[in-house]
């Protein structure tokens, strides 16, 4: 049993990667997730790990500085919210394009544009169908609990360094702010140079080696053809994902008639409402995609050929839904529930959504 | 006595002057005349001269030198416009030991990029910033910069840049200058073979100040684009020396180490 403590999901986020020997966290404030960066200043891991910690001049400045980071071979991460996360998407896309790993936390909040600092799930589009230009991927893990805040940011690095890619951690203003109880992970070293060497000396730009071609981490080729390789390297990683990495769970969805389908804080609305609508005497379940992207569509497509609905239940217009209706492509009926600009469902919302929508609809 | 023949000439004891080992064979793209092929030498005389090959990491920027990394054999990072402090910032605290430069002309350090530079500068990082300032956007195809003289044309001031409408040309090394974070900053050209040798010295006291953990140091060199401006390579240098030397003058601006924290502490903060 790890260290057991009562946290807020954002000081998680920074306890974890103190423990998960990330080298450097580089960020900017913004409601609701600056705790990151506090809990991190406030507990000097430089002193302990060496990590570094440093508040950039900008979002822009961040993600560029994990561009160098990551460069290095190192685990590199940073957090906002969702009008830093556009502002970052610039560096994103680089960092896609250059084959870099990295973390990327989004505790997001209502947009768009300013918006509002209450919590929302509407950079769903922005996080699962790239975010800045090109055709590009991120891994997108969506917790739903402090704990996973925990857990979540080790697998992120694990499979951004397996995969060479950005990987983001999209969670909302709640998840962010709340308490729960947490089972910290156990403390990892950081990689020393020679394991840095040992083990991302292959691509890194760790200094040019007489025995080996100079790195050079960039995005950029001229050639259209050679580019268009290099896209298709990319779409062949993105299949692999697709393939081997898609996680979700599911809670009683065995007989389920009536699928919820909720990530992140909206999946713990939907649970509550799961259990009320099986006191009425309806089979619903709820299925909670844990990878965005890669999107457990196949699970929902063999659902889809005995369940009688699906209900998407998302804190956004309607967003997740496209993704579902794409996997069901047409088997059964899919629908959206969702409540906008920061406005949090309640259960009953849930239950009469899917009563009027998909039971009754 | 028989006639002196080439090949008694060129023996290893007579070479005075060769390409260093830094440069790969590539051929440079940049168009005859540029001053980036020049600067880029210097660089790399200098990596050999320090033999920190292994030991250097170099950040290219968005610009007609976005391709340098073809060029000097050493590891690179290839930064999104502007980014290039940035990205040396990230790389440098995570590997505090290498010797991290960042090379950039004015649109991507003193346009798209002023808040990364005057940040970078500010906290005093221990790289090398290497400022090509030809007061025109070469790669584009010429269009008005941060550094563009008043009544300059250029694609996008065909007219003359008019201060009415453009605003002034962009001292931006005299600003970098005052930030206590700096530890060098001196402006030098590459257009006669003294300029040259100076510029030379100047960018191997910055690798060397790097090492000593002193601040930032910051050349600019004042440069022509002759292909940008459609004058001649010749006529190129003496517009340079006529009209941006007046308004960008060479020579050391600051040479020390960055300010003591001494000078600004304050006392904390009370009820």
């Amino acid at each position: 049993m790890g260290e057991l403590r009562l946290m807020k999901g954002n000081e998680v986020i920074a306890e974890a990667a103190i423990r998960c020997g990330c080298d450097a966290y580089f960020g900017y404030p913004i409601t609701p997730q600056s705790e990151v960066m506090e809990t991190l200043m406030a507990r000097m891991p430089w002193e302990e790990t060496g990590m570094v910690v440093l508040q950039a001049e900008s979002e822009v400045a961040a993600i560029n500085m994990m561009y160098g980071g990551a460069s290095a071979g190192r685990k590199v991460m940073t957090s906002s919210s969702s009008p830093g996360i556009s502002l970052m998407s610039e560096g994103i896309s680089y960092m896609a394009g250059a084959e870099l790993p990295g973390v990327v936390v989004n505790v997001q909040r209502g947009g768009p544009g300013l918006g509002t600092i209450q919590p929302s799930q509407a950079d769903y589009f922005q996080a699962t169908k790239g975010g800045g230009h090109g055709d590009y991927n991120l891994i997108v893990l969506a917790p739903s609990s402090v704990q996973e805040m925990n857990d979540f940011v080790d697998l992120a690095f694990e499979l951004s360094f397996k995969y060479s890619n950005p990987a983001m951690i999209l969670t909302d203003g709640v998840i962010g702010q709340m308490m729960e109880k947490v089972e910290l992970s156990d403390f990892k070293p950081r990689w020393t140079d020679e394991q840095v060497e040992q083990f991302n000396g292959s691509w890194a730009a760790t200094g040019k080696k007489p025995n080996r071609e100079r790195a050079i981490k960039t995005s950029l080729e001229l050639v259209a053809e050679k580019q268009e390789k290099i896209n298709e390297g990319f779409q062949a990683k993105y299949k692999k994902m697709q393939e081997e990495e898609v996680r979700y769970e599911t809670i009683k969805c065995e007989d389920a008639d009536y699928i919820i389908v909720a990530f992140g804080v909206s999946s713990r609305i939907s649970q509550k409402a799961v259990d009320v609508l099986r006191e009425q005497g309806h089979k619903a379940g709820l299925l909670r995609p844990i990878t965005l992207y890669p999107f457990p569509s196949e699970i929902i497509n063999q659902m889809a050929d005995h369940v009688k609905g699906f209900l998407s239940v998302e804190m956004n217009a309607g967003q997740m839904v496209e993704d579902i209706r794409l996997a069901v492509n047409g088997k059964t009926k899919v629908d959206h529930f969702g409540r906008m600009g920061g406005v949090i469902a309640t259960p009953g919302e849930v239950v009469d959504a899917m009563l009027t929508k998909i039971i009754g609809g | 006595m028989a006639e002196l023949q080439i090949q008694d000439i060129i023996k290893p004891e007579n070479k005075v002057y060769g390409k260093s080992k830094i440069m790969t064979d590539t051929p440079l793209h940049y168009c005859y005349g540029c001053s980036h092929g020049v600067v880029h030498k210097l660089v790399a005389e200098v990596i050999e001269e320090l033999d920190i090959q292994e030991e250097t990491v170099g950040v290219a920027p968005v610009g007609c030198s976005v391709m340098m990394y073809n060029y000097l054999d050493i590891d690179w990072m290839e930064a999104a416009h502007g980014r290039a402090p940035a990205v040396a910032t990230g790389y440098k605290r995570v590997n505090p030991k290498k010797y991290v430069f960042s090379y950039q002309g004015d649109g991507d350090l003193a346009a798209i990029g002023t808040a990364e530079t005057m940040h970078a500068v500010n906290r005093g990082e221990n790289i090398v910033m290497i400022f090509i300032n030809n007061a025109i956007y070469g790669m584009t195809g010429g269009q008005m910069a941060p550094t563009t003289m008043i009544g300059q044309a250029t694609s996008t001031s065909p007219y003359g840049r008019n201060v009415d409408i453009n605003g002034y040309p962009l001292k931006i090394t005299e600003l970098v200058a005052h930030l206590p974070g700096a530890a060098y900053v001196t402006r030098q050209s590459v257009h006669t073979p003294a300029n040259v040798r100076k510029c030379k010295k100047a960018i191997k006291k910055a690798f060397e100040n790097s090492k000593k953990n002193i601040g930032t140091s910051f050349i600019e060199v004042v440069s022509t684009c002759n292909s940008g401006w459609k004058i001649d390579p010749v006529a190129a240098n003496k517009w340079m020396e006529e009209n941006m030397f007046p308004f960008y003058p060479l020579g050391d601006i600051k040479d020390g180490q960055r300010d003591s924290d001494e000078k600004y502490s304050v006392q904390k903060l009370k009820k």
